[in-house]
């Protein structure tokens, strides 16, 4: 794939949220790969996770590293650009293009911070509905790991008639407390952080250390003990003794120290509070009553995907969901790959995802 | 999960299987095959109007079934049908899995929670060509149907026809049609009947809970 680029929608009317709050000046960053066809139902969207970005294929112009799900998007691979019209944007309340926390609020002129309001899965489909539509697609195919496959799960209730196809990978129809609780842990960390300053910090030092312990918690999550063991084992780090200080001692206390400062360089801490809220709340069991209940309208045919040593989005969450969508008669499918990465999974075993995938889609 | 071979795939016998029990599901019911496969029955039946949903443990087969459009979920069913309902499938479709199963009592009573009808497929280990073959060359029985050595077999219960009409006594559940066939045909003379243990290949039986 060659160059892309990030480009931008305006919504001139405000969104009216979950909460009861309005948005007002929303703008969407996105990016598209291949071409809407002439009856424009040959769209996929593509629903990132927490922390990721519009960018999910190709490279911008001097950039070393294609997109986050370069993997799976281009021509021939899972998502195929040469028979589908790939659509990325950033999510509501990201830091990537998209109206977030850190955007001007137009009606003080200074960035919203946690004036922002409160945000649920639902508001971000409602703001991604909206760029659908501008791009006149009529028929589509909904997408995403994680967080993103609750998005793909909210698509499908929310516009049963649009939605052809759901593909939920390492995903869940709500969290457990487990997870919610890592999350919390995330959040505290940030809110606890000296330079917070109630989340108005866009003028003076970040609470760099709060975002890099929350994205160490996040980091470990995503992982799992076989795959930690593999990559670090009991390791030091650079050395073969202990320094008998608090520095950094092991391998894999370096590993996090690296990923929670190279995450601080490009995420902001309010998103994080913000996003992490949303999929807390997401749960559409509640929401309609009754897992059963939430399907019972549905028309997509789904497709399922877990990985069998994702601890922190497991299986049996999966299936779950599976089952509720099974009993009411849907055209379900289910695979659980077998693979040691934990739940990270899901970005890296693109080989067997994209087997399966492209034979879920090719019929289409 | 299905244990035939590609040689048997591309026999009569086993097209043969899958029209007979596409020709007993009726258009519009709701079919769960388990041990689908590679999906060819479930299309059959798919192509006829009828519902269906698969279940296979291979991720090769999972694949196959997804390029034919069908509904296939990953699972053991050795581990049982816990997540379905009592009556929920009109039909619930065993074909030449049950041999290879771990647990096929349980697999049956589980299919006859699940289903309304159960349909049953297997080899029958009595056929005369398989007796012949322990008595006089006294090892393991090969054929057609069963392709593989006593040690590589997927096959680890087998049974008879007479077998499986005990097992329906003892179980309490009535077997309300059986298709006999051999040599890719179904065989349905006097002589057959009454020989039927000895000279059937293989055998579909049609059963509900008493």
């Amino acid at each position: 794939m060659n160059y892309v680029e990030t480009k931008y929608f305006k919504i001139n009317e405000p969104i009216s949220l979950e909460s009861g709050r309005e948005l007002k000046n929303v703008e969407v960053a996105y990016e598209t790969y291949g071409e809407l066809n002439k009856d424009c139902d040959n769209a996929i969207l593509l629903l990132h996770a927490l922390t990721g970005d519009a960018h999910a294929a190709g490279y911008h112009e001097g950039d070393k590293k294609p997109g986050w799900w370069d993997d799976m998007v281009g021509s021939g691979k899972a998502f195929d650009t040469d028979k589908y019209f790939v659509i990325c944007s950033n999510m509501l309340g990201g830091c990537k293009g998209t109206t977030g926390p850190n955007s001007i609020n137009p009606d003080t002129g200074k960035e919203y911070g946690l004036t922002f309001p409160v945000i649920t899965i639902e508001d971000v489909v409602r703001v991604q509905k909206k760029l659908i539509d501008f791009l006149g697609v009529k028929k589509l195919t909904v997408a995403g790991g994680s967080m993103g496959g609750m998005q793909a799960l909210e698509w499908a209730l929310a516009y049963p008639d649009m939605v052809s196809h759901v593909i939920v990978i390492a995903s869940t129809p709500r969290l457990s407390a487990q997870s919610i609780a890592f999350n919390a842990v995330g959040r505290n960390a940030i809110l606890s952080d000296p330079n917070f300053n109630n989340g108005d910090y866009y003028h003076g030092e970040k609470p760099e250390k709060g975002l890099a312990i929350a994205r160490m918690v996040g980091h470990i999550t995503y992982l799992c003990e076989e795959a930690m063991h593999e990559k670090f084992a009991r390791r030091f780090q650079d050395k073969d003794s202990p320094n008998f200080n608090f520095d950094i001692d092991f391998e894999v206390e370096s590993y996090l120290a690296h990923q929670g400062q190279t995450f601080v360089d490009r995420f902001d801490a309010n998103s994080y509070l913000y996003i992490t809220k949303a999929v807390d709340y997401f749960d559409i069991a509640k929401k309609y009553g009754s897992l059963e209940k939430a399907f019972e309208n549905t028309k997509s045919k789904y497709l399922v995907i877990s990985f069998s040593s994702d601890w922190l989005f497991p299986s049996s969450q999966s299936k779950e969901l599976v089952n509720a969508l099974m009993r009411n008669k849907k055209d379900v499918s289910y695979c659980e790959i077998q693979s040691p990465c934990g739940h990270d999974a899901f970005l890296l075993e693109y080989e067997t995802q994209t087997k399966i995938i492209r034979s879920f889609l090719c019929l289409q | 999960m299905s244990p035939v071979n590609d040689h048997y795939i591309k026999s009569k016998g086993l097209h043969l299987n899958y029209s007979i029990i596409t020709d007993m599901v009726e258009t519009g019911a709701t079919v769960l095959d388990l041990g689908c496969g590679d999906g060819t029955l479930m299309k059959m039946l798919k192509d006829k109007g009828v519902f269906v949903s698969g279940i296979d443990i291979s991720e090769d087969n999972i694949v196959k079934c997804l390029e034919k459009g069908l509904p296939v979920i990953q699972g053991d069913i050795d581990e049982g049908l816990h997540e379905y309902p009592e009556k929920s499938y009109d039909y619930v479709i065993l074909n030449q899995t049950l041999q290879s199963t771990e647990k096929p009592d349980y697999v049956i009573k589980e299919m006859l929670r699940v289903g309304k009808k159960i349909v049953v497929s297997f080899p029958n280990f009595a056929y005369w060509r398989v007796r012949f073959y322990l008595l006089f060359n006294g090892k393991m029985p090969k054929s057609k149907i069963l392709p593989f050595e006593w040690f590589n077999t997927p096959n680890i219960h087998l049974l008879t026809i007479k077998d499986f009409y005990e097992f329906a006594r003892d179980n309490d559940f009535k077997i309300e049609s059986k298709l006999s066939m051999t040599k890719a045909k179904i065989r349905k003379s006097l002589f057959h009947r009454i020989f039927d243990n000895l000279f059937t290949e293989e055998v579909i039986f049609l059963c509900t809970k008493i």
